[in-house]
């Protein structure tokens, strides 16, 4: 372990934040698609992260190596109905299926994630000077 | 003072290994910020360094000599940081107090250097003489 695997770590939690990014904008997008069943109404996105762990190294004291991505979850919210017979979507009731998105909820995220994404950034800026610094030892 | 490597730049370079070692620790709190359950740590920093100089009387480490005996030094290396504020998915980095710590961090590791630098401009003019 060096002062290089720092950039590893925080480009793996820079991955992270922007995929989290994309899933909120992908969400967002989709704030207000509607669909003829339940079953094909849109879900909520969210990504699953979980602290990655050092595959040599696996003692109480094995710093980690960044963050991993385990996968993108739909959310099990309740799809909301709408009675809107005049829709061109609507089922044989008159009803259609929204997106379970939280509009509130997303843009939470997506300032949670943008704010996580330039700590990284300020992290790998951080290392890369005390690198040179070192690089310039001597001098 | 006899300048064998080992002690050429005093307990410095000793020293920068930690600081850089908790960066890296540091790094994966922030990298690990919005991982649920996932517990913050840091390097406890006073016994690190009596581990690595040898105690505090200056006592050689007692080695392992074996994997799987319980070393001195391996136990205490990292600790859990204490939450001050309890978040509902069992995370426990407080991003401010990793970031105040990550700077903080980087400045005592320029510290070090600059306390090798100033050795390594001493052993010059003591080569030179003075003249270069």
């Amino acid at each position: 372990m060096s002062l290089f695997s720092i950039f590893n770590v925080a480009g793996s939690g820079m991955a992270a934040q922007s995929l989290r990014l994309n899933t909120v904008a992908s969400n967002l997008a989709n704030a207000d698609s509607v669909a003829s069943t339940p079953e094909g109404a849109y879900r909520a996105h969210e990504p699953l992260f979980a602290a990655a762990k050092n595959q040599q190294d696996s003692g109480s004291n094995a710093v980690g190596e960044g963050v991993q991505v385990l996968g993108v979850t739909e959310s099990q919210a309740a799809i909301p109905s709408r009675y809107e017979p005049g829709n061109p979507l609507a089922d044989a009731d008159g009803y259609v299926y929204s997106s379970n998105v939280n509009p509130v909820d997303e843009l939470v995220n997506m300032i949670s994630a943008s704010r996580s994404y330039q700590n990284n950034v300020e992290v790998m800026n951080s290392t890369r000077q005390l690198m040179q610094k070192t690089l310039d030892l001597g001098k | 003072m006899t300048l064998t490597p080992d002690n050429l730049f005093g307990i410095h370079t000793r020293a920068l290994d930690l600081w850089q070692r908790r960066t890296e620790v540091l790094a994966n709190n922030l990298a690990n910020a919005d991982t649920p359950g996932y517990l913050a740590r840091d390097v406890d920093f006073r016994k690190m360094l009596a581990a690595a100089s040898g105690g505090p009387d200056n006592n050689l480490p007692l080695q392992a000599s074996t994997p799987g005996q319980v070393g001195t030094q391996a136990a205490d290396g990292l600790a859990y940081r204490v939450p001050t504020q309890p978040s509902m998915d069992g995370n426990t980095v407080d991003e401010q107090a990793e970031q105040a710590a990550f700077a903080a961090n980087g400045v005592h590791y320029q510290a070090s250097l600059s306390f090798i630098t100033a050795q390594i401009r001493m052993l010059r003019t003591a080569i030179t003489g003075g003249q270069s």
